[in-house]
């Protein structure tokens, strides 16, 4: 006689099984879990949300001296600290989302071993708790805006294309997460590579249009920005914020190719490895 | 004729020791350096050199080996057994926890498993957003939290600090929150490792009734694991007994729990292959009088030992105590300075009323004389043997005590 299972638990499993169906029955939890980095960091601090203004604006000081006074970078005629705090605020999130997920094994050794649920929920958690701190970044963003073009009257005026601003929001979140999720699968064989993470993500950054504009890269280096996947995002931010910036919607195309199929893989081998790892951390 | 809830098929769990990785790159990078250049692995553990022919199956450990069994619904499982012989494993692959290396599960009904108490539990949210927090963890959606909340508060006993955030709770109020929430999921199995362990005997006695209540009232179908063999007879109709990944018995809990016992008292002995490493010798752990053992008598053990290298006569051994799966005490013989150059056992005697009466198993570390701590040996579960009440604590009370050790001190009334 054949008995009916409602599950089944096996040594191997199909590669191509995302699990969405599993997920999505725990929805409430990633509600919950977001919810909770939010009450917790709001009850462990005195001064809270502030410290979510004070890092980009200390950097965009910063940078504004390095760069634009000392170094004497061009900004696409943009005011500086405008231009560099469109750069921070959106690399900001990106490169949050990357580091956050790139440890989320380790960071949740303790829950991962004692509990099942699918384990993808902890990096869309991550994801959209920093959205949070996105959201109020934005803000001071939005207020700067508005004091350089009513105050000072510069022609630094949003466009259109500020329409685009939620894909890339979720292109940035796809991108982070994606490559999150390769690192922190790699992270559970190699625990050394999340020092390299860190370090990697300030690279980058350099590699990024946050400290110069697009146009200002010479022609033969171009080719190797527009290559990074997050050069058009922040390009694009600064085009549909500012009304200046290098457009095209062949890199923003490239872009979320790129980072469908970076997410894509980084679902497949976090499911691979989020079956035994608790076995080897 | 009822249907099955859980079927085991061939089920097997392997760890892989030594060879698979060190965990850093860097230190990949310096074993393949070493390897190229013809050196030794610098990073191969003393006491596991590659021994040609251990080779292949020494690198293999299976916490679990081809295990078959089938739960039908509405029962209550129990699963004993010794430390390290899988009962663990077996729970994490049958909670999804991890996964197994071969073999099959299938199942019917929603998995709702306790592996630990409180688990995911944020001490700056309070009581409240913990029973939603740690109730999804569990598998609940927020609907069904909602309905069954008034009934885990009033289990809990914590309504009066339900707004108060957990990290100014007791333990004793944390536990019996924790617990209180994942009595109450709607899951047709429930999988409980030892979690009752913690808490006071009070709270205890209420949850092993809850269980009980969820079994036979709700029909739902119980695994526990526990070392405690009156509370697996309490609550379990059957009992499974697992040993080194084996499974040695399935069936009624009165007879294995008593066969259980039996073998207990037979082991003295353990095999001696496993007590070797190249600087020492273990022939034999021996406990006088195992068979009898109340806690009023002097235990004497005695341990015979070789060594096998001059130095190793400095070597200290750490003896650690468990009762029925937590650690009780530990002994240890750094304050004796060395061994005598010509002696081949080692003796001790514990003083009278320092155990509490229980199962208990021992296990033995040689370590090196400095303060580095490292290990050439750990022999796990040397001696397993039972304390038994003699009575003369005890006056009209009528059971136990909790607590890791029950010395019988000097009371004087003046």
């Amino acid at each position: 006689m054949k008995d009916k299972f409602d599950w089944q638990i096996e040594g191997k499993s199909s590669l191509i099984d995302l699990k969405f169906k599993d997920v999505w029955s725990y929805r409430d939890l990633l509600w919950l879990l977001v919810r909770r980095d939010f009450v917790s960091f709001y009850k462990q601090t005195i001064l809270g949300p502030l410290w979510f203004f004070i890092q980009p604006l200390l950097t965009t000081v910063m940078f504004t001296f390095v760069f634009g006074k000392l170094g004497g970078f061009k900004t696409d005629g943009l005011p500086q600290p405008l231009f560099y705090m469109a750069g921070i605020t959106a690399w900001n999130y990106f490169a949050d989302c990357l580091t956050k997920t790139s440890t989320v094994f380790k960071d949740n050794a303790n829950i991962f071993g004692k509990v099942y649920f699918p384990r993808l929920i902890m990096p869309l958690s991550i994801v959209m708790s920093n959205l949070v701190k996105f959201g109020v970044q934005m803000i001071l963003f939005m207020l700067m805006i508005a004091y350089y073009v009513i105050i000072k009257n510069e022609n630094c005026i949003p466009n259109y294309y500020i329409l685009l601003f939620p894909v890339l929001i979720i292109l940035m979140a796809i991108l982070g997460l994606g490559m999150g999720m390769i690192i922190s699968a790699l992270t559970t064989k190699y625990r050394d590579l999340s020092f390299l993470v860190t370090f990697g993500v300030q690279l980058l950054m350099y590699a990024t249009t946050v400290v110069y504009p697009l146009s200002t890269v010479k022609s033969e280096f171009s080719w190797m920005v527009k290559l990074n996947p997050m050069t058009s995002i922040i390009e694009t931010f600064r085009y549909g914020f500012l009304g200046n910036a290098t457009f095209s919607w062949s890199s923003l195309a490239y872009t979320s190719s790129f980072a469908f199929i970076v997410l894509f893989l980084g679902i497949i081998i976090f499911n691979k490895v989020e079956r035994t790892f608790v076995d080897t951390i | 004729m009822s249907k099955i809830a859980i079927k085991v098929e061939s089920l097997s769990k392997a760890y892989q020791l030594g060879n698979i990785g060190t965990g850093t790159i860097s230190r990949d990078i310096e074993r393949w350096w070493a390897k190229m250049r013809g050196k030794e692995d610098p990073f191969l553990r003393i006491g596991e050199k590659n021994d040609r022919a251990l080779k292949g199956s020494n690198n293999v450990v299976y916490s679990l080996k081809d295990i078959n069994f089938e739960i039908e619904q509405g029962d209550s499982v129990g699963i004993i057994g010794r430390n390290g012989a899988g009962k663990s494993t077996l729970l994490k692959i049958l909670s999804k926890v991890t996964a197994p290396t071969t073999g099959k599960i299938s199942g019917n009904g929603r998995v709702a498993s306790l592996l630990e108490v409180g688990t995911g539990f944020h001490p700056e949210l309070t009581g409240r957003e913990n029973i939603y927090l740690n109730g999804a963890m569990l598998g609940m959606r927020k609907h069904e939290i909602d309905k069954k909340f008034d009934e885990i508060v009033d289990f809990s006993g914590v309504e009066r600090y339900i707004d108060t955030p957990v990290k100014r709770y007791s333990s004793g109020m944390y536990v019996r929150l924790a617990f209180a929430v994942a009595a109450h999921l709607e899951s047709e199995i429930l999988i409980v490792d030892e979690v009752l362990a913690v808490g006071d005997v009070e709270f205890q006695s209420k949850s092993i009734g809850k269980m009980n209540q969820i079994q036979s009232e709700q029909g739902r179908t119980v695994l526990f694991v526990s070392h405690n063999m009156e509370i697996i007879n309490r609550l379990c109709k059957k009992t499974i007994w697992l040993n080194n990944g084996n499974m040695i018995e399935y069936g009624s809990t009165n007879l294995v729990i008593d066969s259980y016992k039996k073998k207990i008292k037979e082991d003295t002995f353990i095999d001696i292959e496993d007590l070797k490493s190249n600087r020492i010798i273990i022939h034999s752990c021996e406990l006088k009088n195992k068979d009898a053992l109340f806690n009023g008598d002097v235990m004497e053990f005695k341990i015979s030992i070789t060594h096998l290298v001059e130095e190793s006569i400095d070597d200290n051994f750490i003896f650690e105590f468990y009762r029925e799966g937590m650690l009780s005490f530990i002994s240890t013989t750094f304050h004796i300075n060395t061994f005598q150059k010509n002696s081949k056992v080692l003796l001790f005697k514990t003083p009278k009323y320092l155990f509490n009466p229980g199962f208990y198993s021992m296990n033995l570390k040689v370590v090196d004389k400095t303060g580095n701590y490292f290990e050439y040996l750990y022999l796990k579960d040397v001696i397993t043997f039972e304390v038994i009440d003699d009575g003369i604590r005890r006056g009209a009370y009528k059971l136990g005590w909790d607590g890791p050790v029950s010395p019988l001190f000097d009371f004087i009334y003046e």
